[in-house]
């Protein structure tokens, strides 16, 4: 598997600040996969997620996307409909009074001919289910619907990567879900590269990978079993785990012996099962 | 209370005129002004309101819901027309009245040319929606591109406000909620007092505001905007038959018009 998205020893502080928002992260995301990207509020996630589609640019390190350098300002186009960005405000996203003309808006920025943008707006949309609502307004819409139009609004655009930006923070449980099946199933079904930002545990059991960052620096990368099996360190950034590893974690420090790998309910429950015969 | 706002007052529907080209119906709009001010006689006014009513006919606008948009402009008309009846010279009615018949008959023929004006451009906003307009205007407006006027950015910035009305309605709404939890009081008290009390709402609004066009600014740039250079667009306005026919009855109209005040009807 080739990597689509290089970063290397990637620095970068904001104008007008003292210190540095990111510190030397070095990232390889291969194409296809599913990562999650979790950390605290100001560990720099949303900061790494902004220098994936040159919204910002590095002040040191590089960031290549598919081999283009993101700095290259006569690529920002490749760039950008390489990487599409999903954020955390449907509302402040959402460009048309009509949900299809919405999601067609990127293909027209891109030059693209009325009647492939004409098909594309009809497959995205049925890609998230949306299908029958390509009429509606927008703003009658819930929430989750919304941010699955703006999910449409990227995959219009073909992109091989998608990155979502703590997409369901403003979301009740039922639209959080909705998200994250679509962006699961995109990932599965349609091969694209999924990047998702989040501090919600439960959204990562699905990722091949998991990223911790804290302060700027990546503290832990692997898959999910491996990185919630480190519950002290997850601890110790303030993060929660998923509630399965977190009761096998203290079942353990009353003196059993749990494999911390089990993430599921069902196989938390045999592993339990297991132990006391 | 802010519910009851609606702009563009556009009331969808399928008829011949929803149907027609936005680009059409900004040009009979034009046709029709122009004709309506080159009326002279009561022939023509009445050939004018003949041809506005069957214009309602065609696009199944009701006259009670034409004629409420009237509401706001009486007080235009009724001054119009009394400013006519009394600062026309010519035969008074009764010898020594400043009123004179010139006079009542100007007036009748000023308010009557001001309420066809107000129907006749309603029936534009009321038979396309915003959006189509915003495009006819871009597409109109077009050729003036050469003259580096920023045509697209214009129509682009329209869209957008149009498309954030709603939202930003919400947002005061809540806004509103939030600040008559704490005790603030907007229905009580002398307008000004009233006024001062929706300070608190507009604060809160405008920091808000910027904060969304911020954003709003980065998503967009996220799907690729760059202006209007090697846009295309998914819906392309295309003229068609009833345009051309549409256009046809513009021009016989006008011509209509141009040919009784030549004989002062």
């Amino acid at each position: 598997m080739s990597s689509v998205i290089q970063i290397e020893n990637l620095h970068y502080t904001y104008p007008g600040d003292d210190f540095e928002s990111l510190k030397g992260v070095s990232l390889d995301i291969e194409k296809g996969s599913f990562v999650a990207v979790l950390g605290h509020n100001g560990s720099g996630k949303s900061t790494l997620a902004k220098h994936l589609n040159a919204i910002l640019l590095p002040s040191e390190g590089t960031v290549k996307i598919d081999g283009i350098d993101t700095a290259d300002e006569d690529r920002l186009l490749d760039v950008r409909r390489t990487v599409g960005m999903v954020f955390q405000n449907p509302d402040n996203q959402i460009v048309a009074n009509v949900v299809e003309d919405d999601v067609a808006f990127a293909p027209e920025n891109l030059g693209i001919e009325p009647a492939e943008i004409r098909q594309r707006v009809d497959n995205a949309l049925k890609t998230v289910d949306m299908y029958e609502f390509k009429q509606h307004a927008p703003h009658l819409l819930s929430g989750g619907q919304k941010q699955r139009v703006a999910i449409a609004g990227v995959i219009a655009m073909q992109p091989e990567v998608i990155v979502l930006d703590e997409p369901t923070a403003m979301l009740d449980p039922k639209g959080r879900r909705e998200v994250i099946d679509t962006v699961t199933k995109l990932c599965r079904e349609k091969g694209i590269t999924i990047v998702l930002i989040t501090h919600h545990m439960a959204e990562c059991i699905n990722a091949d990978r998991v990223v911790v960052m804290s302060n700027g620096v990546i503290v832990a990368d692997g898959t999910p079993e491996s990185v919630f099996s480190q519950v002290e360190l997850m601890h110790g950034e303030g993060l929660a785990v998923p509630a399965t590893t977190e009761l096998m974690w203290q079942l353990n420090k009353e003196g059993f012996a749990l494999d911390l790998n089990a993430l599921s309910v069902c196989d938390c429950a045999r592993e339990i099962a297991k132990e006391i015969g | 209370m802010l519910r009851d706002i609606t702009l563009g007052q556009y009331f969808p529907g399928d008829t011949l005129a929803h149907r027609l080209d936005p680009r059409t119906k900004l040009i009979l709009v034009i046709v029709y002004i122009v004709g309506l001010f080159n009326a002279v006689g009561w022939y023509s006014y009445g050939f004018v309101i003949l041809i506005t009513g069957a214009c309602m006919a065609v696009s199944k606008i009701k006259p009670a819901s034409a004629f409420k948009g009237l509401k706001p402009v009486i007080f235009i008309i009724v001054l119009t027309a009394l400013l006519n009846i009394f600062y026309t010279d010519g035969t008074p009615i009764i010898e020594g009245w400043i009123i004179t018949w010139e006079g009542i008959a100007k007036a009748v023929m000023m308010s009557v040319r001001i309420i066809l004006l107000i129907v006749g451009t309603f029936l534009l906003t009321y038979t396309t929606s915003p959006i189509a307009l915003t495009d006819g205007l871009e597409s109109l407006l077009s050729p003036l591109k050469k003259l580096k006027v920023p045509v697209h950015d214009m129509s682009m910035m329209m869209s957008m406000a149009l498309r954030f009305i709603p939202t930003l309605i919400e947002e005061t709404d809540k806004i509103m909620s939030a600040q008559k939890a704490r005790g603030a009081d907007f229905e009580t008290g002398s307008l000004m007092s009233r006024a001062k009390a929706l300070l608190p709402i507009l604060v809160p609004l405008f920091v808000s505001s910027f904060r969304r066009a911020d954003e709003l600014a980065v998503a967009m740039e996220s799907r690729c905007y760059h202006g209007g250079e090697g846009r295309t667009r998914m819906k392309q306005l295309k003229m068609q038959g009833c345009d051309l026919a549409a256009m046809l009855l513009g021009a016989a109209f006008l011509a209509a018009i141009f040919i009784m005040k030549k004989y002062g009807f």
